[in-house]
């Protein structure tokens, strides 16, 4: 085991550098200009000529990758063209919101869409089930925005009961944390939960039928026991998968969900980023993205073996 | 304690009505039109960098509300009897936030790094002979010939000179001042910055006013409030959102489908308190056929209706556009009804297109830059392409974002290498109150900026502009430039628009101009 997690370790350093290379080649290709960005509307091309040579952009393309990737195999992302900050320091002090919201939609999809998943399959047929196999069609045709300014409207504006905006870090109280994270996060599990919901239910269907649970049951075992002891761990190698494969889901969804909600995380960084044409932090924060999802898929095929003993690598 | 106790008071906490989020006394919560993403207001013309520039450092003159210079950070000056020097003294006990009094030789630094780059500063700075700082309370300004305009030059709110420490001062226009060292009513917290997200200032306590009524930027800056933090909301629902449930205090650009919901709030105001608003305009590329003939510009004109553009942009709502509007800002010195009859005669689009023809146009494809991230803009160019299609323009309608707009902008090759032709755009209507400071009328061609046009007229109009000191020969010449700009067309003006701001009623006090946080009080 330790030697495949070496071995697969070993392969995400070319796929990065591929990624890194790939970046940065397309943001020299793509149009947009962060002088021209910083120069404004008014700018005279003396203007633009002068914030181009203070920025090093008018240097060949190779050179700026290789001082780039230089100064990256030194763990050192640059700095914001605009802000002067180290991109480090920028994704540092953006991690924690997003961080927290990406934890608190996991949270919050796994407990309501396992269960719902579980339950619908074994009251297949039913009500339940196609009020939950509606509410899947639903999840996934709503887009994430309209969710967020219904819930907003609700509970922040109608109700009262919660902020519209921003974000506290944990450091200043749980419950201000809390507050400012429940909408966000709601918001972004509504299609996470549609998605688990309805795998949870399809793989649940297949191992009911299995032979296994139907001795369990004819031994006398409780409902309850056979769905989430027995069939659930059988069940939960696709299950597992989704819920992993939807984390990179999220990290997009997380764009718009911080937009909505104004939580300064990685997402609104990387669309601020983008529109600005922040080189430096576009580059660093997508080498970041792809390292995360590397890693996500490691963790998960990691995970198969402790779920199924019968997976080895 | 009991699980179920935990419990309970968690769910008594949700279930509380109508809990007071978050509002401490004497801080004002702002939502910006944009981030603030560049700090040096030398190195950038965006409003956003302006409106931070105007808390934390102050200027040599400010502007008042009929937008006339008036002594700010200085006590006084005097001027020789030839014109050609200027002797500024400096007020007593002025400070900078890092505790170090304001010195003659810092205005000096400050203004040379300013002249450097700006404008009206590169004017300035061509007829000086010297500037220098005698004393630590003196500076003087010695030019070449008569140079009435320094006050106003000193003055500039869109472009203003930000008088900073010699330390920083000394720093190349080219490479952004970071350390915010100002001496202004507002102190920035670079602690508290969250790029993309929140930037925080407080009272400087060592700050001196003038005497005198706040006017603009001119007059007593006293700032009541203790804190001003800035929190960008980049959609436009959301800051409604949080302007209604108190969780803000002042949203700067309401975008006009929601006003009549923030109008309608009981506690909510919007108002317009920027009166100079922003000068709306289609601009050409001059280097470009068929835009390069001023003949096809002009034909251009008799087809245009005004109110058509400020709908698009600003609604249905009078208040908050103006049409008729020519190059100057309507209600100032120089606004002036030289060449108006090319906007308010019989519109034509029968006439645009017998004087296309007859200016030469032979249906060359047009590229029109269209940015649709910028609501207004976008809107004004839908409005803009359907009236070049409908008068026979050959329209390359190219929608793109902002950032690739003012790249291509910058290029000045032929249209088939990226080039070109035309786009809509706004200007601060400040800098349209005085010809020295408008640079979209100016015609020094390629040194200019994007459409580089080139009119030795308007460039004499304003070089005699610079020597008239009276106004009736100044108001003389600025509508002989009007009546050229008619013939030259750097630029078709579009209208004027009245961005109003929406804010929280227990704010007061607030000031006519772009958002200034001195004077407002909160309730």
């Amino acid at each position: 085991m330790f030697a495949y997690i070496l071995r697969r370790a070993g392969t995400t350093l070319p796929v990065m550098a591929m990624v890194a290379f790939f970046i940065f080649s397309l943001l020299y290709l793509a149009p947009g200009d962060p002088a021209a960005m910083i120069a404004g509307d008014q700018a005279t091309p003396e203007d633009l000529a002068r914030i181009r040579e203070s920025l090093g952009l008018s240097r060949p393309f190779l050179a700026q990758f290789a001082d780039w990737s230089w100064r990256v195999l030194h763990f050192d992302l640059g700095k914001s063209i605009f802000t002067g900050t180290p991109v480090t320091a920028l994704i540092g002090q953006r991690m924690e919101a997003t961080v927290s919201l990406l934890v608190m939609t996991l949270i919050t999809a796994v407990l309501i869409a396992v269960p719902l998943g579980v339950i619908a399959a074994w009251k297949a047929g039913s009500l339940f089930d196609r009020a939950i196999m509606a509410f899947a069609v639903f999840g996934f045709s709503v887009p994430v925005f309209a969710v967020g300014y219904m819930l907003a409207w609700v509970f922040a504006l109608q109700m009262q009961w919660l902020p519209v905006q921003g974000y506290v870090p944990l450091s200043e109280g749980a419950w201000p944390w809390l507050q400012r994270l429940l909408l966000p996060a709601l918001t972004m599990s509504f299609g996470y939960v549609a998605l688990i919901a309805r795998i949870t239910r399809t793989t649940m269907l297949e191992v009911l039928q299995q032979d296994y649970v139907r001795t369990a049951r004819a031994k006398g075992l409780a409902s309850r026991g056979v769905l989430f002891v027995h069939a659930l761990k059988n069940a939960s190698v696709p299950i597992v998968t989704v819920i992993g494969l939807g984390i990179a889901m999220l990290i997009g969804g997380a764009v718009v969900t911080e937009s909505v909600f104004a939580i300064p995380g990685i997402g609104r960084l990387t669309v601020d980023a983008i529109l600005r044409r922040d080189y430096p932090v576009i580059q660093g924060v997508v080498l970041m993205f792809s390292f995360v999802y590397m890693l996500i898929n490691l963790l998960i095929d990691v995970s198969y073996t402790l779920l199924d003993p019968r997976i080895r690598y | 304690m009991k699980r179920r106790d935990v419990l309970k008071a968690g769910a008594a906490g949700a279930l509380m009505p109508g809990f007071a989020i978050g509002q401490q006394a004497k801080v004002i919560k702002f939502v910006p039109q944009a981030d603030l993403a560049l700090l040096d207001l030398v190195q950038t013309t965006g409003l956003v960098t302006r409106n931070h520039a105007m808390m934390v450092f102050d200027t040599l003159y400010g502007m008042d509300n009929q937008f006339q210079p008036q002594p700010q950070m200085v006590a006084g000056h005097q001027v020789s009897d030839d014109g050609k020097t200027w002797t500024l003294t400096l007020r007593d006990k002025l400070a900078f936030h890092d505790g170090t009094p304001v010195l003659a030789r810092d205005a000096v630094a400050s203004i040379e790094r300013w002249a450097k780059v700006d404008v009206l500063g590169q004017l300035m700075r061509a007829q000086l002979d010297e500037l220098s700082a005698p004393s630590d309370k003196a500076l003087r300004f010695r030019f070449k010939k008569p140079f009435p305009l320094l006050p106003l030059a000193l003055s500039k709110t869109s472009g203003m000179c930000p008088i900073m420490p010699v330390r920083l001062a000394a720093t190349e226009p080219s490479v952004q001042v970071t350390e915010m060292v100002g001496s202004g009513p507002f102190r920035f917290v670079p602690g508290e910055r969250v790029p993309g997200s929140r930037v925080v200032y407080q009272k400087f306590a060592g700050y001196v006013p003038r005497e005198g009524a706040p006017a603009f930027t001119s007059g007593a800056k006293i700032a009541y409030v203790d804190r001003v933090e800035w929190h960008t909301i980049p959609d436009a629902a959301t800051a409604a959102a949080a302007l209604q449930s108190g969780e803000v205090d002042w949203w700067e650009q309401p975008i006009p489908d929601l006003i009549p919901v923030l109008r309608g709030h009981k506690d909510i105001n919007v108002q317009v308190h920027d009166k100079a608003g922003s000068m709306a305009m289609i601009r050409f590329n001059q280097l470009n056929a068929p835009f390069d003939k001023p003949a096809v510009r002009r034909a251009l004109l008799a087809g245009i209706t005004q109110s058509d553009y400020m709908m698009a942009a600003m609604g249905e709502d009078k208040l908050r556009w103006r049409d008729n509007v020519g190059f100057f800002l309507p209600g100032t010195p120089y606004a002036n009804d030289g060449g108006m009859a090319s906007l308010t005669s019989a519109r034509s689009l029968e006439k645009v297109k017998k004087d296309l023809a007859a200016a030469g146009y032979k249906g060359e494809k047009v590229v029109m830059l269209v940015p649709t991230d910028f609501a207004v803009l976008n809107a004004m160019s839908e409005v803009a392409g359907d009236y070049f299609k409908r008068v026979g323009i050959n329209l390359d309608y190219q929608s793109l974002d902002w950032g690739t707009v003012l790249q291509r902008l910058a290029s000045k090759q032929p249209i088939d290498k990226g080039g070109w032709n035309l786009f809509c755009n706004f200007v601060p209507g400040i800098i349209t109150t005085s010809p020295p400071l408008h640079t979209y009328m100016r015609g020094v061609g390629a040194k200019g900026t994007f459409g580089w046009p080139e009119s030795a007229k308007h460039e004499a109009l304003l070089d005699a502009f610079f020597g008239a000191a009276a106004l009736p020969e100044q108001q003389r010449l600025a509508r002989e430039m009007q009546l050229q700009a008619f013939q030259d067309v750097p630029y078709i003006p579009t209208g004027l628009m009245l961005q109003p701001a929406a804010y929280r009623k227990s704010l007061s006090g607030m000031l006519d101009g772009s958002p200034l946080f001195h004077n407002i009080k909160k309730a």
